[in-house]
């Protein structure tokens, strides 16, 4: 089986840390964002990967060629010239997505869920239709696109509802297809949405299904919902008993959902968690207090500093009794001074952070 | 600083006397002192490890030959008495008397009522301090200038910016020879940036007849009085026969005398270039405690704890108060007695009052914690800084005027990884929740 990444831009949403790294490779519970998708592709029988990416995707070479060493996985760039939109991008690929009769996948790089690929083609399969996309129940559909069923069936769609008023449902697109390589010639190259022109398409010969997605689901394109995203993800590795998480006995840890990477050191007198991901090689003080954050790979937190909701990037360095919450993001190699308090600042990478954010501000 | 006084010999031989008044207020005075002065009078809050007016004292006993006070206030007599009892002890020289206005009397008022009391024993001279200034009281400076100039009156006056200037008296000097030329209370323009700091040194012989000419320009009734009145006071006290005679009886030295003294007198002022605040709000206490730490620290009082890894000098630990050693303290901070303070603490630029407990690896910047107050593990109580040379100890923030010092009223506790930012905080009140830029009542 094939499968294609919309990967898009930079991920000018997740700035500062995507002027450091491209989103793809962003940790997300210390794994590049990328990684956690092709592991799950692998591990489902996907063979061919194709990355549509808009940018020059350098950067990415040489992390990519080892996933794809490590999983037997061929993965390819399609380089977009200009912005294909979310359509667009799958006719570009047509080489691969369409060298068999074998469907193939679809999804949105800022998604992170469990992945169920194998259920999704086996579900696929067994309607024998054209597509099939990954549904998630919503509080509060009125804020996305609803899918609606046709009368009596409990998969095949009927319409897609943008934003709606009235209740019609609560299931909403999850960024997630399976489709026939049949679906590419419904799409031309040209930029062109799946969402607005592909689905009605299908729609309209009654080829579309829908399947449930099962457990947590995030779209982490910002920094808000990244945080989000990783108590999400943090909570579905504690509920599976995963080997990765620190274990809840551990003296530090407190509330459970924490997840240290082996190279870390922690000090003494620490209380950590809920929901912290400390990544490789990062030196945690003593009496240091984190909750709800993220701590990228090499960064350093000094003693006795408070940190909630919050991420502090790559090489970063928090001081004595800094205080950082509200979705304050640290770009790469900044350094927040001793007794600091950031409220809900995004600082740029190399900055030195010497008087308190106040109120929530981008430094530059 | 100073060194020998030349003491011009009297006719008799003897060397002439000085005494010293420090006002006090009383308690309807120093509002803006809340909430620390709903538990406690002003003159008693406690800066570097001592009263405010333990400061003027100790700053009266370094001037030789002073051998009376006299604190000129309204609190009730029992306010005073302990203080009283301990400087007697460490001021052994020094006679210490409280002198209890019946009602508020204004700053010259008080001096006149009492006149009787500082004439005892015939200084020729005598200090007046405002308990609410915070300096280095360069009295032997200003004595020094009275001598050589054969003034009437010194006052003691410090420059600040021209924008900070009309909050306060100017003073128009002769730069050459000190002679004070012109004198207003707050003006509306900009007259001069020096600016009277609420010190001064009087000759007994025209200090009361200038208040005597005030009250009779404002009461014109000027038979009333008879000077000097040491023998008989009750019956040569003009007051008593009406309700406003009484309130002409409020006489304050800024606004109704030393306008005229300068028109009329020998009056001098003596510029310090050393620290001079204002203690009126609480948070003023702040800077006030950073001052005087700085002068014990420049002077080696052996008060102050050692410096060492987690000491920032300047800073006061009362003995009886247990500072865990991996606490990081100072510059500028008073802990007082009973304190506890627990691992991991940061406390700088504050003052932390009696009984209270800082919980470990919490925050204290730019505050004052209250007696028997508690802070949270992990909690941050913190003020802003101001420039160093500002007199307010207000900001803007959002266009909203707040307090750049954090207070903490008594017995207030701070939850464990709170927040607590530019607020005033009365006494009693718990704070669970992260609160910045709100008086908390």
């Amino acid at each position: 089986m094939k499968a294609l990444i919309l990967v898009g831009g930079f991920g000018t949403r997740l700035r500062p840390l995507t002027l450091t790294l491209p989103k793809p490779l962003v940790e997300f519970g210390n794994k590049p964002m990328i990684l956690h998708q092709i592991e799950a592709l692998a591990g489902a029988g996907v063979t061919d990967i194709v990355l549509a990416v808009n940018y020059r995707p350098e950067i990415m070479e040489k992390a990519l060629s080892e996933y794809s060493a490590k999983f037997n996985v061929n993965i390819t760039f399609s380089i977009e010239a200009e912005p294909l939109g979310t359509a667009g991008p799958l006719k570009l690929a047509e080489a691969v997505l369409g060298k068999d009769n074998t469907p193939f996948f679809v999804l949105n790089s800022d998604v992170i869920c469990e992945y169920p690929f194998s259920d999704l083609a086996a579900f696929h399969k067994s309607h024998g239709e054209e597509g099939t996309i990954m549904v998630t129940k919503v509080e509060e559909p009125s804020k996305y696109g609803v899918v609606v069923h046709k009368p009596n069936h409990a998969s095949r769609i009927d319409r897609f509802v943008e934003k709606p008023v009235e209740f019609v449902g609560n299931r909403i697109n999850a960024g997630i297809y399976i489709f026939n390589p049949s679906v590419l010639s419904r799409i031309e190259l040209r930029p062109t949405s799946i969402e607005t022109e592909t689905f009605p398409a299908i729609c309209a010969d009654g080829q579309l299904h829908s399947m449930d997605l099962e457990g947590f689901w995030m779209d982490v394109g910002q920094p808000k919902d990244f945080l989000s995203g990783t108590c999400l993800y943090l909570s579905s590795l504690t509920k599976k008993g995963s080997k990765l998480l620190t274990p809840p006995s551990t003296p530090y840890v407190h509330g459970g959902n924490v997840l240290i990477d082996p190279s870390a050191k922690i000090g003494k007198n620490c209380r950590i968690g809920p929901n912290v991901t400390i990544g490789p090689d990062v030196i945690v003080g003593d009496g240091v207090r984190l909750q709800r954050c993220v701590l990228l790979a090499g960064s350093k937190v000094k003693d006795h500093a408070w940190i909630k909701s919050t991420i502090v990037g790559w090489n970063s360095s928090v001081g004595k009794w800094a205080r950082l919450e509200n979705v304050s993001v640290l770009g790469d190699d900044v350094t927040i001074g001793d007794e600091i308090y950031v409220n809900g600042g995004s600082i740029l990478p190399h900055k030195s952070i010497k008087v308190n954010v106040d109120v929530p501000a981008i430094i530059m | 600083m100073s060194l020998e006084i030349p003491h011009r010999a009297k006719a008799n031989g003897a060397t002439a006397s000085t005494k010293a008044v420090i006002l006090v207020g009383g308690p309807s005075r120093g509002t803006r002192f809340r909430p620390l002065s709903l538990d406690l009078p002003k003159p008693l809050f406690e800066v570097a490890g001592h009263p405010i007016i333990w400061h003027c004292l100790t700053a009266i006993a370094k001037v030789p030959h002073i051998q009376e006070v006299c604190m000129i206030g309204y609190y009730d007599e029992s306010v005073f008495r302990d203080f009283i009892k301990d400087s007697s002890k460490e001021f052994p020289q020094i006679k210490i008397v409280y002198l209890r206005e019946y009602q508020a009397l204004g700053t010259a008022g008080g001096l006149y009522h009492f006149r009787d009391a500082i004439l005892k024993g015939r200084p020729e001279r005598f200090f007046v301090l405002n308990a609410d200034v915070c300096c280095s009281f360069p009295l032997n400076d200003m004595l020094k200038l009275f001598e050589d100039k054969d003034a009437e009156a010194v006052i003691l006056g410090t420059r600040v910016t021209e924008d900070a200037a009309s909050n306060f008296g100017c003073i128009v000097s002769d730069a050459h020879s000190k002679r004070v030329l012109h004198y207003v209370e707050k003006p509306e323009s900009h007259i001069s940036n020096l600016i009277n700091c609420g010190v001064y040194l009087f000759s007994t012989d025209s200090i009361f007849p200038s208040i005597r000419s005030a009250i009779k320009k404002r009461t014109d009734r000027p038979r009333l009085l008879s000077y000097p009145s040491s023998e008989n006071l009750e019956s040569s006290f003009f007051q008593d026969d009406d309700e406003e005679s009484k309130n002409s009886e409020v006489l304050r030295l800024e606004q109704d005398i030393l306008s005229d003294m300068a028109d009329s007198k020998q009056f001098y002022v003596h510029e310090t270039k050393d620290f001079w605040r204002q203690i009126k709000t609480a948070g003023s206490a702040v800077p006030a405690n950073a001052l005087y730490l700085q002068k014990a620290w420049q002077s080696g009082s052996s008060e102050l704890a050692a410096p060492s890894a987690n000491i920032l000098p300047p800073v006061f630990i009362h003995p009886t108060a247990t500072v865990d050693p991996t606490a990081k303290i100072g510059p500028n901070v008073s802990i007082g007695p009973r304190v506890t303070v627990g691992p991991g603490v940061r406390i700088k630029e504050a003052i932390v009052l009696e009984d209270s407990e800082i919980k470990h690896d919490s925050c204290v910047l730019y505050s004052i914690i209250g007696w028997n107050s508690r802070v949270g593990a992990w909690a941050r109580v913190e003020g802003t800084p101001t420039p160093v040379n500002s007199h307010t100890t207000s900001i803007v923030k959002n266009g909203v005027k707040v307090q750049s010092i954090t207070i903490l009223g008594k017995e207030c506790g701070v939850g464990d990884e709170v927040r607590v930012q530019n607020c005033v905080c009365l006494p009693f009140k718990e704070l669970k929740r992260d609160v910045a830029n709100e008086v908390i009542m």
